[in-house]
């Protein structure tokens, strides 16, 4: 055994060598940004149950050699072509069952992605944790939730225009829906391959929410309009709380057919709180369940942030149509506020629109700290959450629109 | 998937925006014609139920004419085996505890407990 050409075949097989291959650095710069969002979630704190997973899928993917996540083999998925192996073996027609046997562990961790099991679970988690009593009190909030789309449908027409394609533009657009489980189920279903950098646009703007929403609830309401102090719902009964998942899925699911999944799950976790009789299913979805979903979803889409894909100009315009898309969310949400502030002789605070986009309870909490910024006594929070869960309907809503059109 | 949606043209995918925010208005609108009856169809039936609950109650009973009613025992406040000024002690304690003025709080019976 010669040892010197036992050491060199293992240094060339390794991973550092890989960084010295044509376009290693690019793995390099990947590593970099996997720290830097590692720093994000764990130093500054930004969604960092999901923002830590991603960031380390995304280390782990660009490592030279790991051989966790195959990108072309989702490639090769996606387009229904051959795939050969590292083997040299021919794979005619890809299935999960094949995925199974011949991908990496992220690869076997994304096929939860790419059926969109992950998105549901934690839909259903959503809404195991959501109490729908505002909304069902003061049911007119639901329009705020539809009037913060807008962001959704003006990003979309402005990917259209930076010459992306329609179903990329809808899985850009839905970014504005500021709800992390349905972009990247909407982005598995129509453009796998931007799925890292509209994942990490979604969570991080969600994360920002506090920074992005308050300048434009204050460029967009005056200031009598902001201590607007509104009055005690009524309040709901049980009974409501347990037909309202029950009403709702039903009739959303008849209307938008491709919305079953997110509102299935979601007003299935909420049925699972409200009836009474399933805490232990309740518990489990909103922390167990959930919890482990939230790994495997984390860890496969930081997967597929692979430095091949994304490093490109693509990234820097998902990013800024991303922004543009949160703001316009937030601003359709807020005119709905002046509307309805309008329309009720001034007894709403119309600060309560910008928690129409999703973002649960986030958003909600920006409206609460805003409005008592402007009068100590104001307490928007509860009546917040009425448009805030509305969102997750409305965000679903639209997905299941721009499925219907580009799936 | 048709060239059309793949890769539509400006006037098209401003067609297709407008289109998918009104279908977004649409759903939530009649999502709230439904919640709104349903909260009707609720408050009504719970108002029925309370007024049935209400006329099928026995009318409020005088208070038995067996039980010791201290002398002191004023309106609902019953008062059992209990001396007037001993109550009137207790729910001074019970209010200076709670930090609030005794007319805002509500007694309304107040027996001693006899060790066994």
């Amino acid at each position: 055994m010669n040892i010197l050409e036992t050491l060199g075949r293992l240094a060339s097989e390794s991973g550092f060598a890989g960084f010295l291959a044509a376009g290693g650095w690019k793995n390099l710069i990947m590593i970099a940004i996997a720290c830097g969002l590692l720093y994000l979630g764990i130093v500054k704190k930004f969604e960092p149950l999901l923002l830590v997973g991603i960031a380390f899928g995304c280390l782990l993917t660009n490592l030279p050699g790991s051989g966790l996540y195959h990108l072309d083999m989702w490639d090769a998925y996606v387009a229904g072509t051959p795939y050969i192996t590292a083997a040299g073996e021919v794979i005619e027609h890809l299935t999960f069952t094949t995925v199974m046997h011949e991908g990496g562990l992220l690869d076997v961790f994304y096929i939860g992605v790419k059926a969109g099991v992950y998105p549901s679970i934690i839909f259903m988690g959503v809404g195991a944790m959501t109490d729908f009593g505002p909304l069902l009190a003061n049911p007119k909030s639901l329009l705020l939730g539809a009037a913060a789309q807008l962001g959704v449908f003006v990003a979309f027409f402005g990917a259209i225009l930076l010459g992306f394609s329609g179903p990329q533009a809808a899985s850009i657009g839905i970014i504005g829906g500021a709800d992390g489980p349905t972009a990247i189920f909407l982005t598995t279903k129509l453009a796998p391959e931007l799925l890292g950098p509209i994942a990490i646009a979604a969570y991080s703007y969600m994360a920002l929410i506090p920074l992005i929403q308050p300048p434009i609830m204050k460029f967009m309401t005056t200031p009598a309009m902001r201590v607007v102090k509104m009055e005690q719902t009524r309040e709901v009964s049980k009974t409501e709380k347990i037909i309202f998942p029950i009403v709702v899925s039903a009739f959303v699911i008849l209307l938008l057919p491709s919305t079953a999944p997110l509102i299935g799950c979601l007003m299935l976790g909420n049925l699972f709180r409200e009836c009474g009789v399933t805490d232990r299913l309740s518990d489990t979805v909103q922390n167990a369940l959930m919890n482990i979903v939230t790994i495997m979803l984390a860890t496969s889409v930081g997967a597929t942030m692979v430095a091949e894909r994304f490093l490109s100009a693509d990234t820097i315009k998902i990013v800024i149509l991303g922004l543009v898309a949160f703001a316009i969310s937030t601003t359709g949400g807020l005119i709905g506020g002046r509307i309805m502030y309008r329309v009720s002789g001034g007894k709403i605070n119309p600060l309560i629109g910008s928690a129409g986009v999703s973002a649960v309870p986030m958003a909600a909490r920006v409206a609460q700290d805003v409005g008592r910024k402007y009068n100590k006594t104001n307490f928007l929070l509860m009546h917040a959450m009425g448009p805030n869960v509305a969102g997750v309907i409305g965000s679903a809503i639209a997905a299941g629109y721009l499925l219907s059109v580009f799936g | 998937m048709s060239e059309a949606l793949l890769h539509p043209s400006v006037p098209s995918a401003a067609l297709m925006a407008v289109l998918g925010y009104a279908v977004v208005f649409f759903g939530i609108l009649l999502l709230l014609v439904v919640v709104i009856v349903m909260g009707k169809i609720m408050v009504s039936s719970q108002k029925k139920a309370a007024a049935a609950a209400a006329a099928a109650a026995p009318a409020p009973e005088a208070a038995p004419a067996d039980k010791p009613v201290a002398k002191g025992t004023a309106g609902e406040l019953m008062l059992h085996d209990v001396d007037p000024k001993d109550a009137a002690m207790v729910m001074a304690i019970v209010a200076h505890k709670l930090n609030k003025p005794l007319n805002e709080l509500r007694f309304r019976s107040i027996k001693e407990v006899k060790d066994k």
